[in-house]
C-alpha cells in the first residue's frame, strides 16, 4: 500500500536540528508533495530518502520492508531515483550516453551506442518525454534537461521519483508539459514525491500533500477541491499570510528616470542584447518578463555598469551618459540601487559581516569612511538600524551574512538598497529562494519605494510576482524586447507564449481561435 | 558526556590556531618517524635543535634574528592572500628590495641615519613592491594567472641582480656582492654580532600596519571583499584590476622590506643567494598563521627558531640540517589539509570509546 514510510526520523547536524521524529506516509502510485519553507528539513528528509545522509534515529521502509540505505546507490538498488535541483548530467555527452551512465548497454564488451539510443528513445516515447537521444546535452534547454534526468530516473528502474523544486527554473509552458509527464508516470504506477514550496503546483498536481515546518511535520492530508492556497501557507508559515500586495497607481506625472536607447551587446559575434530601449519611470514598476538567459543578466549588467554597451546609450535623468565612463562605481554614486539576481554571487560576501555588508557598494561615503579609514562606530550604527528596519533576524550585525537564512540575506541586500535613497531600483529576482513571510515582505517595500517616486525595474522568472507587482511589463526574448503593454493586459498564458518564441501576433490568433 | 566531548573535538578542529598547533606537532612526530628511518636518533636530533634555537642568549638572538626577514615575507604572502592573490614571487620581490636597498646604503653619503635609514626602506619597498605590481600589470593585461607570472619573476629577479652585482655594481674582492653600505645605513645589532638588529621592531610594527590597513582603511575592506567575492566586490563598485595592482604593490613592498633589513642588519651588502628560500618559507608561514598578522608572526618566530636549530643539529649531530625542508613540507602539508588532523582526532577518540565500551 505504501511505497514509502518514513516513521520518527530525526537528523541532527551540527548545531540545527533539521528533522524531528518525521513521519512520512507516501501510497503507491500517488504524487506527494513535500510542502515547506527553505529550511524547514524537506530536502534533509529526501536525502535521507535517497541515502546522502544517515538519520540520527528512526527508520525508514520501502515497499514494505524495512530497509537501510547506506548511499545513493542502495536507494537505486531499491528503486529509488532523485532528480537534483541542479542536474546532475555531463554536459558534452549525448542524451543516450548521460541516460544509460553507469548501466551501458554493451556488445562484445564495448559500449554499445545504438542500443542505447533505441533503449532510450524507447523509454521516452513510453511515457512521452520528447528528447533527441542523439543530441548533446549542453544544447538543450533547461526544460529538456529536466527530461533527461528523468529518462534517466526510468532507465534505472525507479519506481519512486524524487523531484527537488522541479519547477524553479522552468517557464509557465515547461511546467505544463512536466505535470503532463508527471501524471503519465502516475498513471503506469510510479510513485513521485516532489520538494516545493510553491502553493499553487501542491493543489494543482499533488495527491497527498505533507507540510513540513521547522524540521516537524505539521499536516499530512489529502489533497481536495476545497483546499486552498490561503490554507496550506498558514499551515507553511504558521500564521496568516496576505498572498495579495495592495497596489494603487501613483497619481500625477511618472517621468522618464532611466533610459536605454539602442542598447547592443554583443559576445562571440552575437548579440545577446539587441537594440533594447526602453523606459523606467518614477513611481512605476517596470517588469521584464523572460526566459533565463535571453538577456536578463546583461540588460541588468549594462543598468549597473557591470557591462559595457557594444552600441546604443544609456540615459539617466534626460543625460546620456558617457559610455566609456559608465562603471558600477559611477552607476551606484549616480543612485542606480542594485538588487543582484544571484544574491550569492554579486550580492554580498559572505565571511563579511552584516555591519560590512550593509554598506558594500556605499562604503566610501562619509559617514562610514573618510580619507579612506573607515569609521566603524557610525557604519555599526547605521547598519543596526537599517536592519532592525528591514526586518533582518539575526543576533548581532556582527553575525557574517553567510550565516543568515536566504531571506535574512536578501533582506540585508533590500536594506542596504533602499537606506541609500535610490532614484533607480534594479530590482532582480527579489525573492528568489526566500520564505513566504519574506517575500510578502519585500514586494510590499518594493511596492512602497514605488509609490515613494521611485523608478524600478523588476527582472523575474516568477509571473505571478512579475503580474502582482509590475504596472507595465516588457518580453524579453532572445536578447530583444518582442512585446510591451501594460500589465492588467496580460495573463500567464500570453506572457508565457511570448516568452517562449511566440509573435504577440500569433499569440493572439490563439487566444481568439481558444 | 561523550556527546558533549565530540562537540568540544569538533569545535577545536574548527579552530585554525589549533589545527596550526596539531599541524606542527604532527610534522614534528612524522619528520622523526623519518629521522629514525633514516637512522638517525630523533630524540637527539631534536635537543640538538632545541638548544641551537633556545639554548643561550646567542641562539635566541640568531632564532630571532632569522624569524626578521621571515616576518616580511610571511606577511607579504599573507597580505597577498588577504587581498585575493597568490603570490608566490616572494623570493624574488626579496631580492628586488634587497638590491637597490643596498645601492641607496652604499652610494648615498654623509646622510644622517635617521634619513639614511629610511631612505633605505623606501628603496627597498619600492623595488619589491614594483616588481611585484610587473605581476599584477601583466595580470591584469595577458589575463595570465599571477602565480605563474610570480613564480617566474623569481627567476628574473635573481638572475637580474646576480648579473648586477657581477658586473656593474661589484665590490671589489672574490665575493659576488655590491659594495658595504655606509655605518649611516646600517641597523644597529642588539646583541653583538648576532643577526639580531633593530630590524626585528621594524618587523613587527609593520605587522601591526598591516593589522591595520586591513580591518580599519577602505583599501583593506575592499581588497578583503575580492578575495572572498570578486563578483560582489564588483557590483559594490570596486575596480578589481586597480585593487588587484595595489595589493601586489603593498605585497611586494612588505617583501622588499625584508631584504632590505637583511641588507641593512645582517650582510652589509647585496650578495647572491643571501634569500636562501626566505620567500618560500614566507608561504608555509603565512598558511600555518592563517594569513592573519599575529599568526604570521607566531609562525615566523617558530620557523626561525626551526631554521636556527637545524643549523646546529647540522653542526652538532651528523643528522643532516636539510631534515628542516622535510619538516616544512609536513607543516604545510598538514595546515592545508585540516582533513587529515580532522580524521586523525577522531579516529583517536573513535578508539578511546571503543575501550571504554570494552572495560
Amino acid at each position: 500500500m505504501y511505497a514509502v514510510e518514513m516513521h520518527g526520523i530525526t537528523k541532527q547536524f551540527k548545531n540545527v536540528l533539521a528533522n524531528s521524529n518525521v513521519e512520512l506516509m507516501v501510497k503507491r502510485g500517488e504524487i506527494h508533495s513535500l510542502l515547506g519553507e527553505n529550511g524547514a528539513g524537506k530536502s534533509t528528509l529526501m536525502n535521507i530518502l535517497y541515502g546522502m545522509y544517515a538519520p540520527t534515529s528512526g527508520q525508514v521502509v520501502v515497499q514494505g520492508k524495512p530497509v537501510v540505505i547506506e548511499n545513493p546507490l542502495k536507494a537505486i538498488e531499491l528503486g529509488i531515483a532523485m532528480v537534483h535541483q541542479h542536474f546532475m548530467l555531463i554536459e558534452p555527452l549525448t542524451v543516450a550516453e548521460n541516460v544509460v551512465l553507469g548501466y551501458e548497454p554493451k556488445k562484445h564488451g564495448c559500449f554499445d551506442m545504438k542500443k542505447a539510443v533505441e533503449e532510450v528513445n524507447t523509454l521516452a516515447d513510453q511515457y512521452g518525454l520528447h528528447v533527441d537521444a542523439r543530441q548533446k546535452v549542453e544544447e538543450l534547454s533547461v526544460g529538456t534537461k529536466q527530461r533527461v534526468e528523468i529518462l534517466k530516473a526510468l532507465y534505472r528502474k525507479a519506481d519512486i521519483l524524487i523531484l527537488d523544486e522541479p519547477t524553479a527554473v522552468l517557464t509557465p509552458q515547461e511546467v505544463s508539459d512536466l505535470f503532463r509527464v508527471l501524471r503519465k508516470l502516475r498513471e503506469s504506477g510510479k510513485t513521485i514525491i516532489i520538494i516545493t514550496h510553491k502553493l499553487k503546483e501542491t493543489l494543482e498536481l499533488a495527491d497527498t500533500v505533507t507540510v513540513l515546518r521547522k524540521g516537524q511535520v505539521i499536516a499530512s492530508l489529502p489533497v481536495t477541491e476545497q483546499m486552498d492556497q490561503a490554507q496550506l501557507a498558514e499551515l507553511m508559515v504558521g500564521r496568516i499570510v496576505s498572498l495579495e500586495t495592495e497596489k494603487q497607481p501613483v497619481p500625477g506625472e511618472h517621468e522618464v528616470v532611466m533610459a536605454l536607447r539602442g542598447a547592443v551587446v554583443t559576445r562571440d559575434k552575437r548579440n545577446v542584447l539587441d537594440d533594447i530601449s526602453l523606459e523606467i519611470r518614477a513611481g512605476e514598476i517596470l517588469g521584464i518578463a523572460g526566459v533565463e538567459g535571453n538577456g536578463q543578466t546583461e540588460l541588468i549588467d549594462v543598468l549597473t555598469g557591470l557591462q559595457r554597451l557594444s552600441g546604443g546609450a544609456v540615459v539617466l535623468q534626460g543625460k546620456q551618459l558617457p559610455a566609456g565612463r559608465i562603471t558600477p562605481r559611477s552607476m551606484l554614486a549616480a543612485g542606480v540601487g542594485h538588487i543582484p539576481e544571484d544574491r550569492g554571487k554579486r550580492g554580498f560576501v559572505g565571511g563579511f559581516t552584516i555591519a560590512e555588508n550593509i554598506v558594500l557598494g556605499y562604503h566610501r561615503n562619509q559617514p562610514f569612511a573618510r580619507h579612506g579609514l573607515i569609521n566603524r562606530k557610525a557604519r555599526d550604527e547605521f547598519a543596526d538600524r537599517v536592519a532592525r528596519q528591514y526586518d533582518v533576524r539575526m543576533d548581532s550585525i556582527q553575525d557574517t551574512v553567510g550565516s543568515l537564512s536566504g531571506g535574512n540575506q536578501q533582506k540585508v541586500i533590500i536594506g542596504r538598497v533602499f537606506a541609500q535613497d535610490p532614484k533607480v531600483i534594479i530590482a532582480a529576482q527579489p525573492t528568489r529562494g526566500v520564505d513566504i513571510g519574506a517575500i510578502e515582505y519585500i514586494h510590499g517595500e518594493l511596492v512602497k519605494m514605488r509609490d515613494a517616486g521611485k523608478a524600478v525595474l523588476l527582472i523575474s522568472a516568477d509571473l505571478d510576482e512579475l503580474m502582482r507587482l509590475s504596472d507595465k511589463i516588457a518580453v524579453l526574448y532572445d536578447g530583444r524586447i518582442v512585446d510591451r503593454r501594460d500589465a492588467s493586459e496580460y495573463d500567464e498564458r500570453t506572457l508565457g507564449a511570448l516568452m517562449t518564441g511566440h509573435t504577440p501576433d500569433s499569440v493572439e490568433k490563439e487566444v481568439k481561435q481558444a | 558526556m561523550t556527546q558533549q566531548k565530540r562537540i568540544s573535538l569538533e569545535k577545536l578542529t574548527q579552530n585554525t590556531t589549533f589545527l596550526s598547533a596539531i599541524a606542527l606537532i604532527l610534522s614534528l612526530l612524522v619528520s622523526g618517524v623519518v629521522m629514525m628511518i633514516a637512522g638517525y636518533s630523533p630524540i637527539e636530533g631534536y635537543s640538538a635543535m632545541f638548544t641551537g634555537a633556545f639554548g643561550s642568549v646567542d641562539n635566541l638572538a640568531q632564532t630571532l634574528g632569522t624569524a626578521t626577514p621571515l616576518i616580511f615575507a610571511g606577511l607579504a604572502m599573507a597580505f597577498a592572500a588577504r587581498g585575493g592573490m597568490f603570490n608566490i614571487g616572494i623570493e624574488g620581490q626579496i631580492i628586488a628590495g634587497a638590491f637597490p636597498a643596498a645601492l641607496v646604503g652604499a652610494y648615498l653619503q654623509g646622510l644622517p641615519w635617521f634619513v639614511h635609514i629610511p631612505l633605505c626602506f623606501l628603496a627597498g619597498m619600492i623595488g619589491g613592491g614594483l616588481w611585484a605590481m610587473l605581476a599584477g600589470f601583466l595580470k591584469n593585461k595577458l589575463r595570465v594567472s599571477e602565480v605563474i607570472l610570480t613564480i617566474m619573476l623569481n627567476y628574473v629577479a635573481q638572475y637580474l641582480a646576480e648579473y648586477l652585482a657581477n658586473y656593474q655594481f661589484k665590490a671589489e674582492g672574490m665575493l659576488v656582492r655590491t659594495e658595504t653600505i655606509q655605518p649611516s645605513a646600517a641597523l644597529p645589532a642588539l646583541i653583538p654580532y648576532s643577526r639580531l638588529t633593530t630590524g626585528i621592531f621594524v618587523a613587527l610594527a609593520f605587522a601591526v600596519f598591516v593589522w591595520w590597513f586591513l580591518s580599519r582603511t577602505t583599501p583593506g575592506y575592499q581588497m578583503r571583499a575580492i578575495a572572498q567575492n570578486p563578483y560582489a566586490a564588483e557590483a559594490g563598485g570596486v575596480n578589481i584590476a586597480r585593487m588587484n595592482l595595489l595589493t601586489m604593490f603593498l605585497s611586494g613592498a612588505l617583501a622588499g622590506m625584508g631584504g632590505a633589513v637583511e641588507v641593512m642588519g645582517v650582510h652589509g651588502y647585496f650578495i647572491v643567494n643571501m634569500t636562501s628560500g626566505y620567500g618560500f618559507d614566507g608561504v608555509a608561514i603565512a598558511v600555518m598563521g592563517n594569513n592573519t598578522p599575529l599568526g604570521t608572526v607566531i609562525s615566523a618566530l617558530i620557523f626561525g627558531a626551526l631554521r636556527a636549530g637545524s643549523t646546529s643539529m647540522n653542526r652538532m649531530t651528523s643528522i643532516p640540517g636539510e631534515f628542516i625542508q622535510v619538516l616544512q613540507a609536513l607543516v604545510i602539508l598538514f595546515v592545508s589539509t585540516p582533513g587529515i588532523v580532522r580524521a586523525m582526532l577522531r579516529k583517536r577518540n573513535f578508539k578511546k570509546n571503543d575501550q571504554k565500551k570494552g572495560a
